[in-house]
């Protein structure tokens, strides 16, 4: 009954292709912003910005820049945890060198730096495909790993090998360091945000995803109409490679403050990213929110009703959200192959049909 | 609308103020992942102590203690979530026993104005409380036990060690880099040959390491281990037959659970330690009657006299310690992590102290002031008997190269108050 193209009507070209061309939809998803950009910052504390807004943001950011890759173009990635790595590296070697510069150049420059990494370790996916690429970038995260723990002019030459963020601040507001406010440092991962999706969301409606997709749907018909692999893949390794790093420079600066490489963009970084992408839905910009959102905030959620209301033993709850988020993951694989996404998607074309189904 | 929000939230506080007359120390534990070996007795030992004080002096001066315990499963971003989740319960103290969780926990509790305790781990320069103002690393630390290593080599080679080789294999992270400065400036005093061994996380590959150390024969190993990697190093160096009694540990890589797996063989080996192990000690009839009869002892309560359950049960006594200091200064039972902030400042650890607690010669007596909030680095060694299967402390606590550490302590809390806009605040 309200969400259906019935009555409103496109008359130019661009109302027609608007990502949300159904009204009640596009109302839904400016709700969403103004809630997440005028409500939000008002009512939110340092609980709910450090242990659950800040990593679904930052995460979503990562989902986002592998969906781009796997999802859209097909390309298998393990190396996300290392891209992350080199977006926090180069954020802190640009966070010291140039303190007077905004955070907002800097975490845009570690995206780019991070692209330029991830287009060279990209070049392999030109000869090789599927599991043997993903072993490839397999080598990736190891060698990254390495380069951060071995060469001491990354962390500065510190006795302990972390990196620490220091205080740097935007437009006079400190969104690193330990006095930035909650406020502040979840508006400044929510730009950096809701810019990726809109700026991933318009690149694969255009040009550019389509030959990705055609790449990803299959590489030699792609070929054969025109697509040339060399420029579809490595701008698609670029531009994963670009929101990764935006996202492990955020997560290095604006949520930990320290960061050691290699507990924390260890290779379980890039499965649980992958994980993200793969439950949330390849191929979909929602998805990678839902994906970030589900493997976020479930743990957290688990835990606040295991220890905090039924007062059960930390160990037992750590545990049991193991076992419940891994049954889940299960659940959700084979109720809906396709992710999160897909159930979103059938839950709108039911609601286009209600109240009438045939 | 700011004004109406901002009286809101004043009066949830003041609604909220009267129930949070218990003294809340929280406790940062992990019971599950690869380094939950270490992670439970800890805890264990932590919990008990507390229940301990509640159950037979009816908490700290009269006020009951509260421990809240969150499961960080030694990973820095659920050690975020733990702290943010507990901060709102005006905690006391935090002891994380992770290195990792430390260095994130540095800035934040230092503008949160809550103290933090990281007894033999974290970052070794806090020792300077003219730098660090909220972090506290006394007894001993990372650098002191580097020292003690070495003196104790020093000790047993007549007090030359030129032309030795001692190895050090440790944990590839912040943790286990801290030592290296130290021994390299050891080394360059002392001239022995360093040589270093990295070892991934979580530490269950370490062939190539040991047979690197079966070539090139070095004297010593010393070892920076945590979780799974002690109990397979030792047990690879029983298999390269790697003199057992050549081999000493940091404290963390000193447990029962460390070297029983390897059974016979783990016999002689060593770990340096600031505090004393068994359960000789006139506080635990105290625990079996108060806390393990009456059925209150944390977790599965096996861990009772191992030598993580007794660090636990100290880092809970020197807390409770410095709020009783703090209640005296302040002259109210119900304190702030403001006030404990001063008791911790000016703690002091006297023998009759520890003896009237029924934990004599538990560990160095020190007193810590607002240039040193590292205590006076006492290091002991221990050794592990595989036979009756106990360890025994074989040196007593003994000073450490005060002269090598104090200058790389200077040298690194400087270098950080000089990143940080620190001001002097001491005197």
């Amino acid at each position: 009954m309200l969400y259906r193209e019935a009555g409103d009507f496109h008359t130019t070209y661009t109302s027609d292709s608007q990502t949300f061309p159904i009204r009640f939809d596009r109302y839904r998803y400016y709700a969403v912003l103004v809630v997440a950009f005028l409500v939000v910052p008002f009512i939110i504390n340092d609980y709910w910005a450090n242990a659950i807004l800040l990593p679904f943001l930052i995460y979503a950011i990562a989902s986002i820049g592998l969906n781009i890759l796997t999802g859209y173009c097909g390309q298998v990635s393990l190396g996300t945890g290392g891209f992350m790595a080199v977006g926090a590296y180069a954020c802190y070697k640009l966070m010291t060198a140039f303190p007077d510069v905004s955070m907002f150049i800097h975490i845009i420059l570690a995206g780019g730096i991070t692209a330029f990494v991830g287009v060279l370790f990209g070049l392999p996916s030109l000869r090789i495909k599927g599991f043997y690429l993903a072993v490839a970038t397999l080598a990736a995260q190891f060698f990254l790993l390495w380069l951060f723990n071995k060469v001491p002019w990354f962390y500065n030459y510190s006795a302990s090998g972390q990196i620490n963020a220091p205080e740097r601040a935007v437009f006079g507001f400190e969104v690193t360091g330990p006095n930035a406010a909650a406020s502040t440092t979840y508006l400044f991962c929510l730009v950096f945000c809701a810019v990726s999706a809109l700026i991933a969301r318009n690149l694969t409606r255009g040009t550019v995803g389509r030959s990705w997709m055609a790449i990803r749907d299959m590489d030699i018909a792609a070929e054969i109409i025109g697509v040339n692999p060399l420029r579809a893949k490595l701008s698609a390794f670029a531009v994963s490679s670009f929101f990764v790093g935006i996202a492990g420079a955020l997560f290095f600066s604006v949520y930990l403050g320290a960061v050691e490489v290699g507990e924390a963009f260890s290779i379980q970084k890039s499965f649980l990213v992958l994980f993200m992408v793969i439950i949330g839905g390849l191929g979909s910009i929602f998805g990678s929110f839902a994906g970030a959102a589900f493997l976020v905030l479930l743990p957290v959620g688990l835990k606040v009703l295991g220890v905090d209301l039924m007062g059960w033993p930390t160990d037992i709850v750590a545990h049991f959200q193991l076992v419940i988020v891994g049954a889940l993951i299960i659940f959700f694989l084979i109720v809906e192959p396709h992710g999160l996404a897909q159930l979103w998607r059938l839950a709108k074309e039911k609601l286009r049909l209600w109240p009438f189904p045939h | 609308m700011k004004l109406k929000l901002t009286s809101l939230a004043l009066g949830a506080a003041l609604a909220a103020g009267p129930a949070l007359a218990d003294l809340s120390f929280p406790d940062l534990s992990y019971r599950t992942g690869p380094y939950a070996a270490g992670g439970i007795p800890f805890s264990d030992g932590y919990n008990d102590y507390f229940t301990l004080l509640n159950e037979r002096d009816g908490g700290i001066g009269g006020v009951k203690v509260k421990v809240t315990e969150c499961e960080t499963g030694y990973n820095t971003e659920k050690g975020v979530e733990c702290y943010e989740a507990t901060k709102g319960d005006s905690p006391l103290v935090y002891q994380p026993l992770s290195t990792g969780i430390t260095y994130q926990l540095i800035p934040k509790v230092t503008a949160d104005g809550i103290p933090l305790h990281t007894m033999g781990y974290g970052r070794t320069s806090a020792k300077n409380g003219d730098v660090f103002s909220n972090v506290f690393n006394y007894p001993a630390n990372y650098w002191d036990g580097a020292s003690g290593v070495v003196n104790y080599l020093l000790e047993t080679n007549d007090g030359d060690l030129k032309g030795k080789k001692l190895a050090l294999v440790y944990h590839n992270s912040a943790y286990g880099k801290e030592p290296i400065r130290t021994l390299e400036e050891l080394s360059k005093k002392h001239g022995f040959e360093l040589m270093l061994l990295p070892v991934d996380h979580p530490g269950q590959e370490q062939k190539s390491q040991w047979l690197q150390i079966r070539r090139e024969k070095p004297d010593y190993v010393t070892m920076w281990g945590w979780g799974v990697m002690n109990q397979v190093a030792i047990q690879e160096a029983a298999n390269i037959r790697f003199p057992m009694e050549n081999f000493i540990g940091i404290w963390w890589s000193g447990a029962e659970h460390d070297v029983l797996p390897a059974g016979a063989a783990a016999d002689g080996y060593k770990a340096v330690t600031f505090h004393n192990v068994g359960r000789d000690f006139p506080v635990f009839d105290d625990i079996q009657k108060y806390v393990v009869d009456t059925g209150k002892a944390a977790g599965a309560g096996d861990q009772i006299g191992n030598v993580l359950y007794n660090r636990g049960l100290y880092a809970a006594m020197l807390a409770a310690e410095a709020a009783k200091t703090a209640q005296e200064i302040h002259g109210t039972a119900d304190i702030t992590a403001a006030m404990m902030l001063d008791g911790m400042e000016n703690l002091e650890i006297t023998e009759e102290k520890m003896s009237a607690l029924g934990m004599p010669n538990f560990g160095p007596s020190f007193k810590v002031t607002c240039r040193n909030h590292g205590g006076n680095g006492m290091v002991g060694v221990n050794e592990w008997d595989a036979e009756t299967k106990t360890w025994s402390l074989i040196s007593d606590f003994k000073p450490t190269d005060s002269e090598v550490i104090g200058a790389l302590i200077a040298e690194d809390s400087a270098a950080f108050a000089a990143e940080n806009n620190i001001e002097s605040r001491c005197d």
